[in-house]
């Protein structure tokens, strides 16, 4: 890849094993994910300027609220205040049961993610606005856009501010090479 | 020695008289009556750990407790995990143990909340039983084994966080035959840690005055959200279990200090607010989900 994007693949239930302890098979209690979350930013240190992490919840069975605020929402919102590294992130098997757990953490932090919710089906889950979705719906569709293409696809001036935006919350990559914006389930899928 | 007579039915309809007694208790030490106990729940049961506990702390000595003189009743304790909890509360002679026989209904039995690694064994061992349960006698789907778990954790959270103190959680599935008409699941836990008055008056009771209490630190906290921490994504736990439990139908009550305060149901006829009552220490969550109508 050329696009400067370190790519980390981050199974999560093997992080929760390996971390806390191997008899913990669920993701609960806030002391839990808060060394889960830690050895998730352990692991991210040693990406270069910009990476793109799949955090993969589909081994973990049990997720509560606890450990969704820290496991996506703090590590979303304290990698986003770091002025030295551009963190991207993708959550992946965010099946039915952790859903609504993390749709409402993210809802509390004014956070956004990108989740595949279902086998190849992303969604944006958390705080967005209607222009945001609108913008990333259509970026989803499309793949990536590049600049020539944006007045067609966004359609309106609301459909342009929605798309800076989701750039601008890292839940869409512009490459620093090209300028084009790729859909980051895009830029996930051959690490999925 | 004084001795507190245990409610023939000790259950969460009765609790909060049983521990209005146990609030007031002198000097001495109390012995617990429960020989003429016919009904006790999980509310029941837990709460009789925490009363003794309470008074082994007032009077500085171990409480004695008289078993039910019922077989049943007794038999139902020890599968619950009764006697072993009670051995740190009471001074009392176990009934013999009787062989184990077939495989134990109980949903989950007592167990003591300390630390976070009893929230995970709490969590752990309810997923073989509640998903069973859940779905055969609530008629809940299967992936309601999930939420049922969260809720456990975040609810036994709140004692390590908040009560600075041990408690205890417990649960078992009932066919409320007279009172509801439909299958029921009653969890309870508690403590005798600080309360949510103590635990939110740092930070929050100098907004309140003069009506900082156990009623408006309840208020705060179950129906606002409020929680001593500044951090703006805690404080969900309470407020994401009111939120399940409403899906489910259910009822959820939380007694700290004078005040009850609770999400009553339609077919509940409990009052959403109680206050006045004796001081007790710490926090009593009751929780009951009801099967799905027509289940």
């Amino acid at each position: 890849m050329t696009d400067g994007l370190d790519r980390i693949a981050i199974d999560v239930g093997e992080v929760l094993q390996r971390t806390v302890t191997s008899l913990y098979s669920n993701l609960v209690t806030r002391p839990t994910g808060r060394a889960v979350r830690m050895a998730i930013e352990a692991r991210l240190q040693d990406a270069g300027e910009r990476s793109l992490s799949l955090i993969d919840l589909s081994e973990v069975v049990i997720l509560d609220f606890s450990c969704a605020d820290e496991v996506v929402a703090r590590l979303l919102e304290r990698s986003q205040a770091s002025l030295s590294h551009e963190a991207f992130f993708v959550f992946c098997g965010v099946h039915e049961p952790h859903r609504d757990q993390i749709q409402t953490v993210l809802e509390r932090r004014g956070l956004a993610a990108v989740a595949e919710t279902q086998a190849d089906t992303f969604e944006l889950l958390g705080d967005r606005t209607r222009a945001e979705g609108l913008a990333w719906i259509a970026l989803e569709e499309r793949g990536f856009l590049g600049n020539d293409e944006l007045d067609d696809t966004l359609g309106d001036a609301e459909g342009r501010v929605g798309f800076d935006l989701i750039v601008a919350r890292r839940l869409a990559f512009r490459s620093p090479n090209t300028g084009r914006v790729h859909a980051l389930s895009q830029l996930v899928r051959h690490i999925l | 020695m004084k001795v507190l007579s245990v409610p023939a039915s000790l259950d969460g309809q009765t609790v909060d008289g049983f521990f209005d007694q146990v609030a007031v208790v002198g000097e001495g030490r109390t012995l617990f009556d429960a020989r003429h106990l016919s009904w006790i729940d999980p509310s029941g049961m837990v709460g009789l750990l925490v009363a003794g506990t309470e008074a082994a702390r007032k009077q500085g000595t171990l409480p004695r407790l008289e078993a039910p003189e019922s077989a049943d009743v007794t038999g139902y304790l020890s599968r619950m995990g009764f006697f072993e909890a009670a051995q740190e509360v009471f001074d009392s002679d176990p009934p013999a143990r009787r062989p184990a026989g077939r495989e134990s209904d109980v949903l989950l039995e007592i167990t003591p909340i300390a630390a976070n690694a009893d929230v995970h064994e709490v969590v752990d061992r309810v997923q073989s039983k509640a998903g069973a349960i859940l779905t055969s006698k609530l008629g809940y789907p299967a992936t309601a084994v999930v939420q049922f778990s969260v809720i456990l954790s975040e609810v036994c959270q709140n004692i390590i966080e908040h009560a600075e103190a041990p408690g205890w959680v417990a649960a078992q599935s009932y066919n409320w035959a007279r009172r509801l008409g439909r299958n029921v699941v009653v969890i309870s836990v508690m403590d005798v840690g600080r309360g949510f008055r103590g635990s939110l008056g740092d930070e929050h009771s100098a907004r309140y005055g003069d009506r900082w209490g156990d009623t408006t630190a309840l208020d705060a906290a179950f129906l606002h959200g409020l929680t001593r921490f500044p951090d703006s994504g805690r404080g969900q736990g309470i407020q994401q279990i009111r939120r399940q439990v409403r899906r489910w139908d259910g009822a959820i009550s939380i007694r700290s200090g004078t005040a009850r305060i609770g999400q009553v149901p339609e077919w509940d006829d409990t009052p959403p607010l109680v206050d006045g009552l004796e001081p007790f220490p710490g926090a009593q969550i009751s929780i009951v989900l009801p099967a799905k109508a027509g289940e």
